[in-house]
């Protein structure tokens, strides 16, 4: 038992499997958190009826796509057909094999990380784009197309963006560039005197279009294209490809972290008496805030269940809150809390952009990506290594 | 061992694909083909110890280069190509050729064989990674080649441009 | 290996023509857009500015002779001497094209001559490269250059007849070039022409002869494309024959002088220990490339489509003294290709002007009648034709003369025989574009050619000087050009 523990394969082998077990929850999660704030800043309630304030409702839209019938157009190219979303989900789940959660929660640390990462993403473009093709619909080849020159547009940006990062880590690997800003004690968006603001500003519109989401969704704009390049897809295929695009969300946000934003080292990694507060005290008063708020808004709900099931809740926020307060807990809990929070912030912001942009037109799209985006990004390297220079 | 397996499994990627790229009657499943067959060339390359050439591989030819092949195949009607005859008449001449040269290439190999390996060929490992090496090379001693190279894709890009731009008259 | 990104100054003045140029060209582009259509003519004149400037500079470069950049680029003799070899080249192309696209499409564009410019970039590496990969690298600049300016008039199908078929042939054969380069570079190391000569003498022969036997083939391929040298020639006629006349010149004027420079100095430093086994190859190929050059252009009747089988022909000739191997052949083929691109883009000149709006008359007997319609264009034209098939007092006299001495210095009696026969035969087809001038009387359908530009004139006058002055005073040339032949010191 020892032996296997110590394996160096054990980490990383138990951390594939968890990603792979608890991806398609997590996915499912942030579809239920996209409804429910959507719903509210529409002013509407979102899914209600399935669980308590519908929080199931996700957990039953699986069972229902996993139970549906499987519909593989007649004119097809079937092969294909089956194998577009395979190679978009493979693609986005090797990407996330090469993230770092904390120093040691980790898959693989190879030394090109951030290259797996651009590479796997632009493999990934062939899904979207044979999914499109094979299916034999003008929708979903419109749609596909979009989004291929929607990607490969993009693309530029983003690795542009990426370069900034590179050469303020002066590595592709993804831990050293993390630890590369704990020796610095800044994180990479605020550093070379705030410039890199600029290509993470730049990462950002970039990363929102790779993930083909408001305001950059054109290959699914449903009033021109029904649903985009998988209109013909339906049950347990629809939903590899949904699982695809929201592990790209995570993806792209966790490179947008590990780059720019620190990875998983707190707030002012510099400030050594924040570290208490910070390691300890956030991640507290996190948990314990909500659970302590669970328990008196148990009253609220109808039936003794609900009141039990959420009191049951707030609890266990309050034990993991506990957990966080102990010191050897705490050493290995801290830097995961810091880099999960970070990422569901930038989950958050980014429904938040989806629930109030419009969308723009194509050609205003291709415009900011080839006119804007991609000659800032030049700029930005350009700056970012004069001044990189200039500092050592 | 596990190594000598994966070089077959991607040298047979490598080569099937290429063969299927020039046989295939459908363009699109051309390059689908030549997409595995460049996917086969960059595990090689990863066998080598070359995780910059993998990763560059796969984004420039298979994220950039072949998508764009699939996207011109999708939109330009290439049913008509499909039916016609595929190959020249004059393919046993071709044939014939191509055996010659692959027999003599075959003699000439089987005669260097033992050069295979020679002290020479073979780069010294490096303490630093890949990347590193490599960037050390391109940006010391093969900086003006590598300058050059954006005057090369320069001019293909001026060529381009004033190919497909639009005729003003 | 050094150790600082920094250059240094010598470093830098041995490449400065190549900075020059590309940065002129880039900065032509900029502007560009900016000229108004009335003012393209300006583009014109900063391209002259930046050849001639490019000259004087690889004269200076030339007062400190020497490697650059870690070995990668070489100043001698030879690299200085063909570097100023395709400026002028380039320098003459711009003058006579600037009348040229005013008279084809009504107005001119500046890309064009940014083209030029970066084409003469890649031309002047591939004279000065010591670096395989360098050495590629110029001979995509030129030759992708070429490709667009030989379908520069988009709107005629032969122009883009011509620039697809040297677009899928060139590239393929480039690819043939690359793939050697690569079997170098897995046999001795090192692309660096002087590494790959020591690690040739230091026992990569004995070890991996076949190899590199495959290796020198595949480059070759490459090479004889370029060169248009038989087998690899058939691209030239349609090329030539499609491309605009001015575009035409160029390519069989200065990118084949900077492809042969490519192939003497590949052939002289690092494979001259080869040199034993290449010979049979060369000598074969010389032999063909002059017999199917001249008697193809025997049966032409249009005059683009001869001058490129007379190009053939002539690659052919300067490969007669490639095959010598000694300093002797190599300073022939440099004084051959300094009247070659006089003469060709001479005549290139007059048939531009001859064929006048849309290249209507470009047959050989559209030159009826030349004489009485234009006397100074025939008399010019005479000069260029008499060069070409090397009569005395024309520096094509001087260039067959000392090809054929080098042979002969080399024991290349058989060759030199049948080369002497091949010139002989040449001799016909270019008496028949003087019979025709001449002899004949102007056709019906023939008007006045239209008056030249100032540009055409001094491109035809500079070329017939230079052809005179090679046919009369070769001594200057030629001593230059046997100081420079010794490329391994």
């Amino acid at each position: 038992m020892e032996t296997v523990i110590s394996h160096p394969l054990f980490v990383p082998l138990l951390l594939a499997l968890c990603i792979i077990a608890f991806a398609p929850l997590a996915v499912a999660g942030t579809v239920l958190l996209e409804r429910k704030v959507l719903a509210d800043i529409q002013v509407r309630l979102g899914p209600m009826r399935v669980g308590p304030h519908g929080v199931l409702q996700t957990i039953a839209d699986a069972i229902k796509m996993l139970l549906k019938e499987d519909i593989i157009p007649d004119d097809s190219n079937k092969g294909m057909f089956k194998f577009a979303p395979v190679i978009s989900f493979f693609t986005a789940a090797i990407c996330l094999t090469v993230v770092p959660f904390s120093e040691r929660l980790r898959v693989a640390d190879t030394n090109v990380g951030l290259l797996v990462v651009s590479a796997m993403s632009a493999v990934g473009i062939l899904g979207i784009i044979l999914g499109g093709w094979s299916s034999n619909s003008h929708y979903s080849l419109l749609g596909s197309l979009r989004s291929a020159a929607q990607l490969v547009s993009y693309e530029v940006a983003l690795g542009l963006a990426l370069i900034s990062g590179v050469m303020a880590a002066g590595s592709l690997s993804m831990v050293e560039i993390v630890r590369q800003q704990q020796a610095r004690g800044i994180w990479f968006v605020f550093d070379n005197y705030g410039l890199m603001i600029l290509p993470f500003v730049i990462y950002f519109i970039s990363s929102v279009a790779e993930t083909n989401r408001a305001p950059f969704d054109l290959p699914e704009a449903e009033s021109e294209l029904v649903a985009g390049y998988h209109t013909e897809y339906s049950g347990f295929r629809w939903g590899i490809y949904m699982l695809a695009e929201y592990l790209n969300m995570f993806v792209v946000g966790s490179v947008a972290i590990t780059l720019f934003l620190g990875g998983w080292l707190r707030p002012f990694p510099n400030v050594a008496w924040l570290e208490i507060p910070m390691n300890y005290g956030v991640p507290v008063l996190f948990f314990g805030l909500s659970g302590l708020w669970c328990l008196p808004a148990s009253r609220k709900l109808p039936s003794a269940i609900h009141k039990a099931g959420l009191v049951f809740i707030g609890l266990c926020l309050i034990l993991v809150a506990a957990v966080f307060a102990i010191p050897v807990a705490n050493a290995a809990l801290s830097a995961p809390f810091w880099f999960f929070f970070k990422l569901a912030t930038f989950l958050y912001v980014l429904i938040w952009m989806r629930g109030t942009f419009p969308r723009y037109r194509y050609d205003q799209l291709m415009d900011i990506g080839w006119k804007r985006m991609i000659p800032l990004g030049l700029a930005a390297i350009l700056l970012n290594a004069l001044v990189g220079i200039l500092r050592t | 061992m596990l190594d000598t397996m994966f070089f077959y499994m991607f040298a047979l990627l490598a080569v099937a694909g290429a063969i299927l790229t020039i046989t295939m009657r459908s363009a699109v499943h051309c390059a689908i083909s030549l997409i595995a067959s460049l996917a086969g060339v960059a595990g090689l390359y990863l066998l080598q110890k070359a995780e910059f050439l993998f990763a560059v591989q796969l984004v420039l030819y298979i994220g950039g280069i072949m998508v764009l092949f699939l996207f011109v195949i999708m939109l330009v009607n290439l049913d008509s190509a499909a039916k016609e005859r595929q190959f020249h008449r004059r393919w046993a001449g071709g044939a014939v050729a191509a055996v010659l040269a692959g027999a003599s290439a075959l003699w000439l190999l089987s005669k260097g064989a033992p050069s295979f390996g020679s002290p020479v060929a073979q780069a010294a490992p490096s303490p630093d990674g890949n990347v590193e090496q490599l960037a050390d090379l391109l940006f010391r001693q093969y900086l003006v080649p590598f300058e050059l190279a954006s005057l090369l894709l320069l001019v293909a890009i001026v060529g381009s441009v004033l190919m497909a731009k639009k005729r003003t008259s | 290996m050094p150790t600082s990104f920094i250059p240094t100054a010598a470093d830098l003045l041995r490449l400065s023509p190549d900075i020059v140029l590309t940065a002129g060209g880039a900065l032509m582009m900029v502007i560009e857009p900016l000229t108004g259509a009335a003012r393209k003519a300006r583009m014109a004149a900063i391209a002259v500015l930046l050849i001639a400037a490019a000259m004087a500079l690889s004269v200076m470069a030339y007062s400190d002779p020497g490697t650059s950049f870690s070995g990668m680029l070489v100043v001698d003799g030879f690299s200085t001497f063909f570097r100023i070899l395709v400026y002028g080249c380039g320098l003459l192309t711009v003058l006579m094209s600037v009348d040229y696209f005013k008279r084809e499409r009504g107005s001119e564009s500046g890309e064009y001559y940014a083209l030029i410019v970066f084409s003469l970039v890649g031309q002047s590496l591939m004279a000065s490269a010591n670096e395989l990969v360098l050495l590629f690298i110029g001979l995509e600049i030129s030759s992708i250059a070429g490709y667009i300016m030989a379908g520069y008039l988009r709107d005629d199908k032969r122009n883009n007849e011509s620039a697809l078929k040297y677009f899928l042939l060139g590239s393929f054969a480039t690819a043939f070039m690359l793939y050697g380069v690569a079997w170098i570079y897995g046999l001795t190391g090192s692309t660096n022409l002087d590494t790959v000569r020591r690690a040739i003498l230091g026992g990569a022969m004995e070890q991996s002869g076949q190899m590199l036997m495959i290796a020198t083939a595949l480059m070759f391929v490459g090479f004889a494309f370029k060169i248009s040298a038989a087998p690899f020639h058939v691209w030239a006629p349609d090329v030539y024959q499609g491309a605009p006349a001015p575009v035409a010149a160029f390519l069989s004027a200065g990118a084949k002088a900077a492809a042969f420079a490519m192939l003497v100095r590949v052939a002289a430093s690092a494979f001259f220990p080869l040199s034993a086994k290449w010979e049979m190859l060369l000598w074969a190929t010389a032999l063909a490339t002059m017999i199917v050059g001249n008697f193809a252009a025997l049966r032409q009747s249009n005059i683009k489509r001869m001058l490129a089988y007379s190009s053939v022909a002539h690659a052919g000739y300067i490969l007669v003294a490639v095959t010598a191997h000694s300093e002797v052949g190599i300073a022939a083929v440099m004084f051959y290709l300094a009247s070659y691109v006089l003469m060709t883009i001479g005549v290139f000149a007059v048939v531009t002007l001859v064929a006048s709006k849309g290249e209507r008359f470009v047959e050989i007997d559209d030159f009826s009648g030349l004489v009485q319609r234009q006397p100074m264009l025939a008399i010019a034209l005479t000069i260029f034709l008499f060069s070409l098939i090397g009569i005395p007092l024309t520096g094509g006299f001087f260039a067959k003369f000392y090809v054929f001495k080098a042979a002969l210095d080399s024991n290349l009696t058989w060759l030199t025989i049948l080369g002497l026969l091949n010139s002989a035969a040449a001799a016909f087809y270019y008496l028949r574009v003087l019979v025709v001038m001449y002899m004949k009387p102007a056709a019906e359908g023939a008007g006045p050619v239209d008056p030249a530009g100032i540009g055409i004139k001094a491109a035809i006058v500079a070329s017939a000087v230079g052809t005179l002055y090679l046919g009369v005073y070769p001594s200057a040339v030629l001593d230059f050009a046997g100081k420079a032949a010794q490329l391994v010191k």
